[in-house]
């Protein structure tokens, strides 16, 4: 690298005509790479003797610890093993009807009739498919780990709000614990805790606090100082400054944290039950996917899909009329409620013995779902199987096959129909240096770097890209966009996933993620401007967006399966669905809440509607789509994981198989790997940011 | 700046500051540890800025009346904010002293400074600054029950001032849905209902509709008329401040401008800065009743009597109604005099001439 930052000084002292003069140097560099690919080794492979051994450290670290500390943990098993098998016991004993009756209620009363409506009529179909039991297992680990977790997150959240040093060290430490994989700690915690449910507790309570801490330290901060003051002149003490005053006018962030936290746990509980035994609704869809029963599994995934939208509107609900604060009803009114609630529990557990109906759902009352959909399923994937077939493979072969392996090895009679002769590759190597000839004779440097580079990766494809290529590019990309810091800190990242020998199945992430990310940036763009425009289809898409956020990422796999079966297909269209959806709400959200002066402005001035959403709307909304595009990369690199479940090849699958052949080491230096790579682009994400407000209050371009 | 008490307020003082300043930036405190040197304000304000610290208040001096209605006025950043939380201690002076009653406020501990806010102090502000998970008794109880006072005597005292500030039937409404004006009237129950003797306001009408503003003004002389609290009250609207000071004082650039009555700075103001609000403001606003009185002899209760406090302007529409003229009686009800149309006038063309200053 150095011959090639030492003829350029800090970008920032740079004039804007020398700001790209040392891409040349670095172009020069990838090809000197590729050419000299296939005769140096090391170019071609990282050398393993320059390789480390960090699994086996991270194994032996894991082992000392569970070795001496292991009691302690086992102790603290014990210690919850009872708490939850009360639950467990106690949701698994009460008459269905008295449990329906005691949620249904609790949502009349947070959200009105509608959704008490809604939460009886899925848990009556989670009694008509019978998987009742199950459910009440997932369940009752969500209700013991939210309350820890809410403790666990407000406990952390007030220290760091009162000490601002405790709030540097939690920050970085909650964007760990938010990018590593959960599958990377639940090794770890199996190990300590030992096998059982106390696992799928531990780390739900892991996953759930960090969004707790967050909403916590940002309610009680943000409490206006007028009411701060109002507080201190009414004479309050520190104590009653903190409980009558700050923690009340910040309750409504503070409960959007639990609501937050009671998702995170859910799809967490849902995850956890990968490592089995737990009897729960997870290990239900996961099974009957694994003996390609999908019926079955779509009937179980339904039963996750509709317990989380209960829990999401109800916890969603609390944080509402916390601020709203309904008319004043007095004591009476108040309690009433929920003493009629009780007493018609009560009632019905005690009808039990008379009206047996009440306590176990009658078998004649279930119906089988699952038999019906499993031929439905097989006799549309019967009928559109050259469709189905048909748009894999044009995907496959003609997008992800050659960013993958390269044109150069993508290219075959089998999959584009013709063999790669010598000139087309003396015609594309024309069109890409024309192209980028073309953007410089425009001016337009930028384009013309990304031109001959796209085209390199395109011909070479990314899992063939030498490595030192690579790293020069992201090391050189990274100085240019944030300095010295971010090409030092994107040097350390590259060097990890290097001397851990985690290169090759990283770059098919980056290849894995980067696809999706585009794709799913796209779309998600492309509906959010056409929501942005049209109303109705806003509120169209409103609900669709809204059940594939709150659904366990998990439940998604269950469709992409069913219809492309097990690979990498399936598994980018599986993070799409998932990871378009911030795209799509921060595009429309900034195309809506461009300033609306500058829309008038621009009107008066005679702009079309056409001009208006591109000279105007979409310019001023970039920061708030770029936001988007940074929350679509941590969706992204986050789904990937769970995709693993489905087949791929890249790290995630490396965490995956670390947990299940209890190799700790391996799955965590996969995982560590998958957060680099996360960190990482998001520094770019938010270096780019950084640049294109400064560049705005510089008022230069 | 000589600090000039007019006839009215020869009361005793019950509020005090004494060369406060408030400095903001890295090291404040570095200005103000030269113990027995005379600070050259000019000097060491000049040599703040230039390292780059903020001099939010300089060299502030003043008193407040038992009964009297003290108005800081200035425009945004002048500093007056700083100087009325300086007062209630909510931002720690760099320098200076603050007397209540005698007692050193900045010198108080935390425990006795939170019982002067309990049983001394009330203030209002501007965003009103109210609890929203509260109701509005609860919001106006709330001083009380810091102080953990029962319930039922709570509800009691907040009854009182709920009926003093009009929000009778509002008691089990939340703040957010409240008008402006009606949240505002919450703040001030609050600051009243442990009957301090300091009230201060915090631009309290700032940000109501101006018609609201007019109605608030009135409703705020009237409690006073009533509770004759000794008040500090912020403002940036300089009309406002004439309708209610007894006196008033005008900052800038965190200094104190110029301190005196409402008259006195209109008819003296003490350079530019001060003549430019002044310049603009209708003489008959500064005429009171007392000061159209001329000694009339007979009986004068046949006539219908106004306050010797009330302001000419608005005697014009009665005497207009009673063309033979007005009593004018002072508070206990003795008669002062007989206003008439010719001694309205009278008193207006003597009131540009200096020689003849008007103070009620």
């Amino acid at each position: 690298m150095s011959q090639v930052d030492a003829d350029s000084a800090r970008p920032s002292t740079l004039p804007v005509a020398r700001r790209w003069l040392g891409w040349p140097q670095v172009i020069f560099l990838v090809l000197l790479c590729v050419l000299a690919q296939g005769s140096v080794d090391w170019l071609q492979e990282y050398p393993g003797a320059l390789q480390l051994p960090v699994a086996a450290w991270f194994n032996a670290v894991m082992d000392w610890f569970v070795e001496n500390f292991r009691p302690f943990f086992r102790a603290i098993t014990l210690l919850f093993t009872y708490p939850m098998t009360w639950i467990r016991d106690l949701l698994q004993w009460l008459p269905w009807s008295a449990t329906v009756l005691v949620i249904a209620g609790v949502a009349y009363k947070v959200r009105g009739p509608g959704l008490a409506a809604f939460t009886t009529l899925s848990f009556v179909y989670v009694l008509v498919v019978g998987l009742w039991a199950p459910a009440m297992n997932s369940l009752a680990l969500v209700f013991i780990s939210v309350p820890l977790a809410v403790l666990v997150g407000f406990g952390l959240g007030v220290w760091g709000f009162v000490s601002p040093r405790a709030e540097r060290v939690l920050m970085p430490l909650l964007d760990v614990a938010q990018t590593v994989p959960a599958f990377a700690y639940l090794l770890p915690i199996l190990l300590l805790f030992g096998f059982g449910p106390v696992v799928g507790l531990v780390a739900s309570v892991l996953f759930a606090f960090p969004p707790m801490v967050r909403n916590t330290i940002l309610g009680l901060r943000d409490v206006p100082s007028d009411i701060i003051e109002s507080g201190q002149m009414s004479g309050a003490t520190r104590c009653q400054m903190f409980w009558q005053v700050r923690f009340p006018a910040a309750l409504r962030q503070i409960l959007i944290g639990v609501n937050q936290t009671t998702m995170a746990s859910l799809s967490m509980v849902i995850i956890a039950s990968i490592i089995g035994g737990t009897a729960d609704i997870g290990w239900e869809v996961l099974s009957t996917m694994r003996k390609a029963e999908f019926g079955a599994s779509l009937v179980a995934g339904i039963v996750i899909a509709l317990l989380a939208m209960v829990l999401d509107r109800l916890t969603a609900g609390l944080a509402e009329t916390g601020d709203r604060g309904v008319e004043h009803r007095s004591y009476a009114t108040r309690y009433g409620f929920c003493i009629a609630l009780a007493a018609a529990t009560i009632a019905v557990i005690v009808l039990r013995p008379v009206l047996p109906v009440l306590g176990s759902w009658p078998a004649g009352w279930h119906v089988d779902l699952a038999s019906p959909l499993n031929s439905a399923i097989e006799s549309f994937i019967l009928t559109f199987k050259p469709a189905l077939e048909t748009i894999k493979n044009s995907v496959v072969f003609f997008a992800m096959l050659p960013f993958k392996i390269g044109l150069d090895k993508a290219v075959s009679p089998f999959t584009w129909g013709f063999a790669l002769q010598p000139w087309h590759t003396v015609v594309y190597s024309m069109s890409v240096l024309t192209g980028a000839t073309l953007a410089l004779r425009a001016g337009r440097r930028a384009m013309a770097v990304w031109t001959v580079l796209v085209g390199i990766v395109l011909y070479i494809g990314i899992a063939d890209m030498p490595w030192l290529a690579v790293v020069a590019i992201l090391v050189f990309f990274g100085w240019r966009m944030g300095g010295t810091r971010l090409a030092i800190s994107t040097a350390l990242a590259l060097a990890f996933l290097l001397v851990t020998g985690s290169w090759d199945k990283a770059m098919l992430s980056i290849h894995l993620a980067t696809m999706a990310v585009l794709a799913s940036f796209l779309i998600g763009t492309t509906l959010g401007i056409v929501a942005s425009q049209r109303d109705t289809f806003s509120r169209f898409m409103r609900p669709i967006n809204d059940t594939l956020q709150t659904m366990p990422p998990f439940v998604l796999l269950i469709p992409t399966v069913m219809l492309f079966k097990i690979g990498d297909f399936s598994a980018l269209l599986a993070i799409i669905s998932y990871a378009y959806v911030p795209a799509f709400r921060y595009t429309e959200h900034g195309l809506r809440h461009v300033p609306a002066e500058a829309v008038e402005a621009a009107t008066s001035l005679g702009a079309t509607p056409r001009q208006l959403l591109f000279q105007v709307r979409l310019p001023l909304a970039l920061p708030n789509i770029m936001l988007g595009l940074n929350q679509t990369i941590m969706y992204g690199i986050a789904m990937l994981v769970i995709a693993a479940l489905v087949g791929t090849r890249d790290l995630g699958q490396e965490v995956y198989i670390g947990l299940s052949a209890g190799n700790f080491g391996q799955g965590f230096v996969a995982g560590i790997g998958m957060a680099i790579i996360a960190i990482t682009a998001d520094r770019f994400c938010l270096a780019w940011q950084r640049n294109h407000a400064s560049k705005i209050a510089k008022g230069t371009s | 700046m000589t600090d000039q008490a007019p006839a009215s307020t020869t009361a005793a003082v019950k509020l005090s500051c004494r060369n406060l300043w408030k400095v903001y930036g890295p090291r404040p405190e570095y200005y103000f540890d030269t113990l027995g040197y005379a600070i050259d304000v000019p000097d060491l304000a000049e040599r703040i800025r230039r390292e780059a610290h903020v001099p939010a208040a300089i060299d502030v001096s003043f008193d407040v009346h038992v009964g009297e209605t003290f108005v800081i006025m200035g425009l945004s950043g002048s500093g007056k904010s700083t100087v009325a939380r300086c007062l209630s201690r909510l931002v720690d002076a760099s320098h200076g002293e603050v007397m209540l009653d005698g007692e050193d406020l900045l010198a108080m501990s935390p425990k006795a400074l939170i019982d002067v806010r309990r049983h001394k102090m009330g203030m209002v502000f501007q965003n009103f600054g109210l609890m929203p998970h509260l109701t509005v008794i609860e919001n106006i109880a709330f001083p009380l029950k810091l102080q953990g006072i029962p319930l039922a005597e709570r509800r009691q005292k907040a009854d009182r001032v709920i009926e003093l500030v009009g929000l009778e039937g509002r008691e089990d409404a939340f703040p957010g849905h409240l008008s402006g004006g009606q949240q505002q009237r919450v703040g001030i129950a609050r600051s009243l209902v442990v009957e301090p003797d300091v009230w201060f306001l915090d631009e309290p009408f700032s940000a109501l509709d101006p018609l609201i503003r007019k109605q608030m003004q009135d409703e705020f002389l009237r409690i006073q008329r009533v509770l004759r609290k000794s008040i500090v009250f912020i403002t940036h609207d300089f009309l406002e401040a004439l309708r209610i000071a007894d006196r008033m004082a005008i900052m800038r650039d965190g200094k104190v401008v110029q301190i005196g009555t409402p008259t006195e700075l209109i008819l003296n103001p003490a350079d530019d800065y001060v003549a430019r609000f002044t310049s603009d403001v209708p003489r008959i606003r500064l005429l009171k009743a007392a000061a159209c009185a001329v000694p009339a002899q007979g009986d004068l209760s046949a006539l219908p009597a106004v306050s010797a406090d009330e302001m000419a302007e608005d005697l014009i529409a009665q005497l207009a109604k009673n063309p033979d003229g007005l009593a004018a009686r002072d508070g206990a009800g003795a008669v002062l005099g007989k206003i008439t149309p010719a001694s309205l006038i009278t008193a207006l063309a003597a009131l540009g001439s200096e020689a003849d200053i008007v103070t009620s």
